[in-house]
């Protein structure tokens, strides 16, 4: 059995979400390699070679792959893939981008979102929100997977596995040419691993509103920020904010919900948090339901008391 | 411009989901079904793109039961010109959909497929891009905006921190996020209208698809549940919670 897992990486750092699916890898059993596909991206193959339990790690460069064009990331994948019996993507945005694309060109069904590896071919992922789960049985000779992050405990540091460069495979078909890219450097952690995340809702009412509560809560629990779709469509908040069943799934040890309703499609991102914590002046919000503690008011008064509790 | 939209009908995303005691799926019995929100937005804007006068034709394609027509049918009360009905009481995977649909694109020659990012029952988020990749086309996925002009599309995407825009080549596969456009009702006349539109139907037999699923469900499961817990008074008792009963802080 050897299993690739495509690191999930900006170039010049290792995301989260790569020691995680190496320790999902490791339920799989056997060999593991991990693929760094990009350009400039010997720090993120450097971080990866440090990873514990990895057999080798691959490092595949070009322009396109430096900007992850699903494209190139498939066809670099595709040229690997005829020495793994499986093959592990951590469900982040890239991730999910370009992940079916391989399983397509392998001609195998892509299992999504694993959440459990029950044995080598058995896998359960939630469906519909999170509202089940399902266990599926995979008869495909070779496994492409993706891992949902937030289900496994990264592996640690500690490795020091050799770094091999190998071929991005050359542009063979159609592909999309990259324009631009306009990107956020934030100083505060990401949100799909952060220990504590502060999310708001509708019921901020404004953009301003919105950096003027729920950023400083977060910057003093030095945590990240969330938003719900309500408050994301609005404006009030960034499109990657977005927790959900289509936006980022997250299980912090502390999840803080200011004036979000806790409709399924965000439970579906948060619901597996160690402890939730919710403000709502409705003592009915559904997110009273999930909810662990749970404040009845409105937030204007709330926070502002939660912030000098804090200290 | 010829311009394809591939249309699920799901439960709808209002319904509280109930796992049978048997565990052998959900009940969708008597549960109200819909057209999946993201293939909503993803007809919004291929019919957009006709009344702009960039599409000439838009085509709604389902593959599902045969009350999928009623979906198609919401497609065409929107705008879109004829639909296809693929009918199977299978429930066909996303690499099968696949299949199907490039079977019928290569009938129709489309020069632009504009689809849902992620159909919300399995979640999978997977058909768009298998598609581009069976037949070797770009993909531009999680569009937040489309640009058609001179035979390329410029898509601006929703990824980690921003955006991002690529340019496409047609034909290409895009699939829609939530912030592309917001859907319209259709009126009264437009679902009179729609109801003299035509849709054919075929089997996945039809276009030599199998349908069979290498992907066996052993079984579908209730998540652990999650119980209320306690209201406090203000943020003062919170604070103490969390760092003593909770040890969070
Ligand atoms: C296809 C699809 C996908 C979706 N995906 C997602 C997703 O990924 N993530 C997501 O979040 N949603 C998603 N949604 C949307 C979801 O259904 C809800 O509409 C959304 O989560 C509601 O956001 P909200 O809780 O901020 O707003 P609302 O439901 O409007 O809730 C606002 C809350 O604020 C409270 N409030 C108002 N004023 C105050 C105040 N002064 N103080 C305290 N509380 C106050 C109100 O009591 C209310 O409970 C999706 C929907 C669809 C159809
Ligand atoms: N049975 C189907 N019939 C028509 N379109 C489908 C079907 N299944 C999936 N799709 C399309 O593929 C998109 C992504 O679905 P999925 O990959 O299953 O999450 C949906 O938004 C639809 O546009």
């Amino acid at each position: 059995m050897a299993v690739l897992v495509v690191a999930d990486h900006t170039n010049a750092a290792l995301g989260e979400a790569t020691a995680k699916t190496v320790a999902a890898a490791q339920k799989l059993g056997g060999d593991i390699d991990i693929l760094v596909a990009g350009q400039g991206a010997r720090p993120a193959a450097d971080a990866a070679a440090k990873l514990a339990g990895v057999r080798k790690v691959l490092l595949a460069e070009s322009d396109a792959l430096g900007h992850q064009l699903a494209e190139a990331v498939t066809d670099t994948v595709v040229s690997l893939a005829g020495g793994y019996d499986a093959i592990l993507i951590p469900a982040t945005s890239a991730g999910k981008n370009y992940s079916p694309r391989i399983a397509a060109k392998l001609d195998v069904n892509q299992i999504t979102d694993v959440i459990e590896v029950v044995s080598p071919d058995t896998f359960v992922r939630p469906i519909y929100a999170g509202n089940a789960l399902e266990t599926v049985q995979s008869s495909d000779a070779k496994k492409v997977i993706t891992v949902r992050p937030t289900a496994f405990k990264p592996v640690a540091d500690g490795g020091s596995a050799p770094v091999e460069t190998v071929a991005a495979a050359p542009a063979a078909g159609r592909e999309a040419g990259f324009v631009g890219e306009e990107v956020v450097k934030s100083d505060r952690p990401e949100l799909a691993g952060a220990k504590i995340v502060v999310s708001g809702g509708r019921a901020m009412g404004s953009a301003e509103e919105f950096h003027r509560v729920i950023e400083p809560l977060a910057d003093k629990l030095g945590a990240a920020v969330g938003a719900s779709r309500a408050a994301v469509d609005a404006g009030y908040a960034p499109n990657d904010y977005q927790v959900g069943q289509t936006g980022k799934v997250v299980a912090p040890d502390l999840y803080i919900a200011v004036g979000i309703s806790g409709a399924i499609q965000h439970l579906a991102g948060m619901k597996d948090s160690k402890v939730i914590v919710a403000i709502n002046k409705d003592a009915d919000a559904p997110i009273f339901q999930v909810a662990d503690y749970g404040i009845v008011g409105d937030y204007k008064t709330v926070v502002p008391e939660l912030m000098a509790a804090l200290g | 411009m010829k311009v394809l939209v591939p249309v699920k009908r799901v439960i709808d995303y209002n319904v509280k989901v109930r796992v049978k005691p048997d565990q052998t799926g959900v009940d969708l019995a008597n549960v109200k079904m819909s057209m999946n929100p993201f293939d909503e937005i993803a007809t919004e804007e291929a019919v957009r793109m006709k009344e702009k006068g960039v599409a000439t034709e838009v085509i709604a394609v389902s593959i599902g039961p045969v009350q999928a027509q009623e979906t198609i049918r919401t497609a065409l009360a929107m705008g879109a010109d004829r639909g296809i009905l693929i009918q199977t009481d299978v429930d066909v995977d996303p690499l099968a959909v696949a299949k199907l649909l490039k079977a019928v694109i290569a009938e129709e020659n489309p020069d632009l497929v504009v689809m849902g990012k992620q159909a919300i029952d399995g979640d999978n988020n997977a058909v768009g891009q298998m598609l581009a990749a069976l037949l070797d086309w770009p993909q531009a996925t999680f569009a937040s905006k489309i640009e058609v002009a001179d035979g390329k599309a410029s898509v601006t995407r929703e990824i980690d921190g921003g955006l991002q825009t690529l340019e496409v080549s047609l034909p290409a596969v895009i699939t829609a996020d939530l912030r592309l456009n917001e859907p319209r009702y259709a009126s009264l006349p437009n679902i009179m209208k729609a109801k003299k539109k035509e849709i054919a139907i075929k089997t996945a037999a039809d276009y030599g698809v199998d349908v069979a699923s290498k992907l066996k469900v052993l079984k579908v499961t209730e998540p652990p549940k999650r119980s209320a817990g306690v209201k406090v008074e203000n943020a003062a008792e919170l604070v103490a919670k969390l760092k003593t009963e909770a040890g969070v802080l």
